[in-house]
């Protein structure tokens, strides 16, 4: 049996019925690590040593929990006390934190194994992986195609069997859009379910932690670990955190889908339309109802992101000035030189990029014009969707335009880049939850791609969205696996 | 120069005025954003250089601020002393500038909700007996985070190429006041000082330490010039980060006169010129040119979003007034008008708020409170000056002050008994002791018993023949030897108010 084969919930059971160890399970995904990483670029940092010694440990029946034992990815803006946290910038090449995230914290009492940490684009800034330091992460499915981003390495290294499962965060769709460009599920909560502490902030208001996982039980699996309060983030929500695994297999009754006109254009690639067409089927099929909602703010929402992001990543990176910690120039003349040297040295263009755009927005003589301006635009749409929901129990949309593109194709336009987003954003700006599955396959240059479906859903509804991804899951049931997966 | 109308050579008359920021670190536990100790905090006055930090003070990757509610009620309880109203929503905003001893680049502060808003202060006009009262009117109170410190040197004054960051102070609680410029001389701005800082040790809100820089002052002066029929301002100067009451005397002062010249060289007039900043020089006691603000200061304030706006119900107000404990200048009155003390007793005990609770509860004991007041301001004062504390802190108990006083009026024990047993009674572990066995067992207690009495006096008679020959004559001021005669014979322990009388019997019966 090949243990990488097998998702979260599998292993588990798996290790449970003593058919095998989590020694075995966690030797297999570093060995399998050690064969593909090289092509995929998946990990920046593996934790070979520390990952046995946990298996080894959880083996013994010292890390019982219920993910005991369970070889799992972080994305490598989760701050530990182990190995390094870079964020796949130059900036903090070197940076040790001295901290652990609350979420990894979770991840360690429920007794998983900590394999690596995966690649992203640059401080979480981009949608396809590429803006990284340690070079681009490619796609599982086509290795000359990128896996999305900003959780690229994350959502590859689960498609391509790296790892059982893992953490990624989703500020604009980061975990979404590259789950559905390889062909995995990722699920963004609720702002406020999954506590920020310790995730390095790209934009604080719309950031948020997430499994990206191979089945949708297993993001329901991970999603019981990392939920709740955490007195650390005023942020995070007391709200109560519901058990997703208990009545997953169950659709809820009488469900009502709305189909919003604002998501299913002309622009769409007629591959994602099929899959929402499949999925709009086998809901009614179970006797859901399709409800047509209206969204009339949709399209302010990639320039609304775009502010809000900026302006907010304008000032959180800017504790990075080679003072405190983080890369330092060696020759600087005095204290200005030595920031706009760092600086310049330590981050990579796309993220200049949006610190000068949330510098101008925050600026005095344009602040209202742009970042209050936003914060209204971003309450319409929040309105939007609160209307949509009084009709409908779950909106369902494609997560992506097209399946992955070419790595590079949007290296000269940014603008492009910013309108993959365009069906995600809106959730982080509206704070609700957002999961997108394996909807089907495109055919592209001869070449099969995965396509996502997104369903998202009303505050602190993840569970409502659990279960029905669950039975689209079921009847789509592509068991997807990557060409490059079959290699090994 | 007074308050008004003051001349000046050269202008008919030259207003000054005044308004004043101020910043007050809270001694909190921990820092306003995070469980790290706080340097403003008696426990860590004394904490070696960034030893007090974690990874949210030193705004390492990835941590959020959690705000410290205590914090939040010591600003409250300010405004509160200053008849602010207190804001029931408010938010915290992010001020952006680059400076090493910041280490996020951003300061978290209020910027256009502060938790404080308008209120005013009643504050005697000079410090002239009788002067009449003035109101000094407050802007606003808002709550942010201290900045770190940079050390130009190394500790013990060596020379340095390079600054060291000290980021012990950054992320302590900073109260900023700001009032309108109402402070019309510069006597008038060191009283305000003065009562704030008071106001503030009575909240148990700082220590007000102004060495330590617990309470640092920023003067915005400018000068209201009458010439010829005609009304002229000069430009506002803000002097920055006076910490003591004599900077900021000097400062205004020499302000005042600086303005009035300049004008009178450039004639130049507020508004041609944005807001200029001066620093203080000690030594040479005069205001040095920091720079002209040519721009408006870009901050990029916006609302931090790692944080929840404040919310202050009712519930928590009502809570809080009602610890509110009696303030400075209702103290003095009190004090004054109910207790008839003078007002330099008065002052005395208002001055140290450890010692102004002690001195309720020795009144709460039922004792007069001139007595009260004597006993610590003579007794107490001297023995808290020789061991460097406070009045409060000796060790000696209300209670027991109560048992001295008891015996004194009941003629057990004289002034000097009295006095000795204060001193023994601030010696270690003596909080349990009774007064009376004390002055027992140091035969401290005035005997009365009449059979000794009698033999006392007998041999006082005998030992000073001569003055009793005189009291017999009816020279009575000879009877003061035979009294100490009396005390001498009893080792201390007669009555002299009763050996008088049983001596004037004897002689003159």
């Amino acid at each position: 049996m090949n243990l990488t084969e097998l998702d979260l919930c599998g292993l588990k059971e798996a290790i449970d019925a003593g058919r095998c160890s989590a020694l075995e399970a966690t030797t297999a995904y570093l060995e399998r690590i050690e064969a593909l990483n090289p092509a995929i670029n998946a990990y920046h940092e593996v934790y070979a040593q520390r990952a046995l010694d946990q298996a080894r440990l959880a083996d013994e029946g010292h890390r019982p929990g219920p993910l005991s034992g369970l070889p799992i990815s972080i994305k490598d803006n989760l701050c530990t006390e182990y190995g390094r946290t870079t964020c796949s910038s130059r900036m903090l090449a070197e940076f040790e934190a001295p901290y652990t995230a609350t979420v990894v914290k979770r991840l360690e009492a429920a007794g998983a194994v900590i394999l690596g940490k995966t690649n992203m684009d640059e401080f979480a800034m981009g949608s396809s992986s590429e803006h990284c330091a340690w070079g681009p992460v490619r796609n599982p499915w086509d290795t000359e195609r990128g896996p999305g981003g900003s959780a690229g390495g994350a959502a590859a290294a689960a498609a391509a069997w790296l790892c059982a499962g893992g953490l990624g965060s989703d500020t604009g769709g980061s975990i979404r859009q590259p789950a559905a460009y390889c062909g995995v599920v990722g699920l963004k909560p609720t702002y406020g379910r999954v506590s920020r502490y310790g995730l390095v902030a790209f934009a604080s208001s719309l950031d948020q932690i997430g499994p990206v996982t191979r089945s949708v039980r297993d993001s329901a699996l991970l999603m019981n670990v990392i939920s709740g309060h955490d007195p650390l983030d005023s942020t995070s929500s007391s709200h109560p955190v519901d058990d997703f695994l208990a009545g997953l297999e169950e659709p809820p009754a009488r469900l009502r889908i709305g189909l919003a006109r604002q998501y299913l254009g002309e622009g769409n690639h007629a591959a994602v339309k099929a899959a929402v067409d499949q999925a709009v089927k086998i809901l009614s099929g179970a006797g859901a109802q399709i409800i047509e909602v209206d969204l009339p703010h949709t399209e302010y929402g990639i320039p609304t992101y775009y502010i809000v992001a900026t302006s907010e990543a304008s000032s959180n990176l800017a504790r990075y000035d080679g003072v405190h910690y983080g890369h330092r120039t060696r020759n600087a003349k005095d204290l200005v030189d030595l920031y706009a040297a760092s600086r310049a040295e330590g981050f990579g263009d796309e993220v200049k990029r949006r610190i000068m755009l949330g510098t101008y927005a925050l600026s005095s003589g344009y602040f209202d014009a742009y970042y209050v301006r936003a914060l209204k635009v971003r309450r319409l749409i929040r309105r939007d969707f609160d209307q949509a929901f009084e009709n409908c129990d779950v909106l369902l949309c494609p997560t992506t335009t097209d399946p992955a593109f070419v790595a590079g194709k949007n290296a000269d336009d940014p603008l492009s880049m910013y309108l993959n987003d365009v069906y995600t954003v809106n959730a982080n700006l509206a704070g609700i939850p957002g999961i997108s599955i394996p909807g089907g396959l495109a055919e592209v240059d001869g070449v099969a791609l995965p396509v996502g479906v997104q369903l998202l859903g009303p505050m602190f509804e993840e569970a409502r969205l659990l279960r029905i991804a669950r039975l689209l899951e079921r009847e789509i049931g592509l068991g997807l696996c990557p060409p490059v997966v079959s290699r090994v | 120069m007074t308050a008004s109308g003051l001349t000046y050579p050269g202008v008919d008359s030259a207003r000054l005025m005044v308004g004043m920021e101020i910043h007050v670190e809270l001694a909190t536990r921990s820092k306003m954003w995070t469980s790290a100790p706080n340097v403003a905090h008696p426990d860590h006055f004394d904490a070696r250089a960034n030893s007090l930090l974690d990874p949210v003070v030193i705004g390492m990757p990835g941590v959020l601020p959690v705000m410290n509610q205590r914090a939040v009620e010591m600003a409250i309880e300010v405004g509160l002393a200053l008849n602010c109203r207190i804001a029931r929503r408010c938010k915290w905003d992010r001020k952006s500038y680059y400076y090493p001893d910041l280490p996020k680049n951003y300061q978290i502060s209020q910027y256009d909700q502060p938790i404080c808003g308008e209120g005013e202060i009643q504050i005697p006009a000079s410090t002239e007996a009788g002067a009449p009262m003035k109101t000094v009117r407050i802007i606003r109170a808002h709550l942010e985070e201290d900045a770190g410190k940079l050390l130009h040197e190394a500790p013990g004054g060596f020379p340095i190429d390079f600054s060291i960051v000290d980021l012990n102070r950054a992320g302590t609680p900073l109260l900023e006041i700001v009032t309108e410029p109402d402070l019309e001389t510069p006597e008038q701005c060191v009283i305000f000082g003065q009562m704030l800082r008071s106001i503030c040790r009575h909240l148990g809100v700082s220590e007000g330490i102004m060495q330590k820089g617990h309470m640092r002052f920023e003067p915005n002066i400018n000068v209201v010039i009458e010439k010829d029929g005609k009304t002229y301002k000069t430009p506002i100067v803000e002097i920055k980060n006076l910490n003591s009451f004599r900077a900021v005397e000097g400062a205004v002062r020499h302000e005042y006169s600086r303005q009035i010249e300049e004008w009178l060289e450039t004639g130049r007039v507020m508004g041609q010129r944005a807001k200029t900043t001066r620093g203080w020089d000690d030594i040479r006691q005069v205001t040095t040119l920091q720079r002209h603000k040519e721009d408006a200061d870009e901050y990029r304030y916006f609302p931090d979003p790692d944080l929840v706006p404040l919310e202050v119900d009712q519930a928590w107000l009502d809570r809080l007034r009602s610890r509110m404990p009696e303030m400075p200048a209702a103290l003095l009155q009190r004090y004054v008008g109910d207790y008839k003390l003078n007002i330099k007793d008065a002052r005395a005990l208002v001055e140290e708020p450890g010692l102004t609770r002690f001195f309720e509860s020795v009144v709460a004991e039922r004792v007069e409170p001139k007595r009260a007041a004597a006993m610590l301001l003579n007794y107490g004062q001297k023995r808290a000056n020789e061991r460097g504390c406070g009045v409060h802190e000796l060790g000696i108990t209300p209670a027991q002050i109560r048992q001295i006083v008891e015996l004194a009026d009941n003629d057990r024990i004289g002034s000097s008994a009295a006095d000795e047993l204060f001193g023994l009674l601030c010696e270690p572990d003596m909080e349990n002791q009774s007064v009376e066995s004390l002055a027992t067992e140091r035969k401290l207690i005035q005997v009365s018993d009449d059979s000794a009495m009698a033999s006392w006096i007998e041999q006082a008679i005998a030992e000073q023949p001569q003055a009793a020959d005189d009291v017999r004559k009816g020279k009575m001021a000879a009877i003061g030897r035979l009294v100490g005669a009396v005390m001498k014979a009893s080792g201390g322990q007669a009555n002299p108010k009763l050996a008088q009388q049983k001596l004037r019997e004897a002689l003159t019966a």
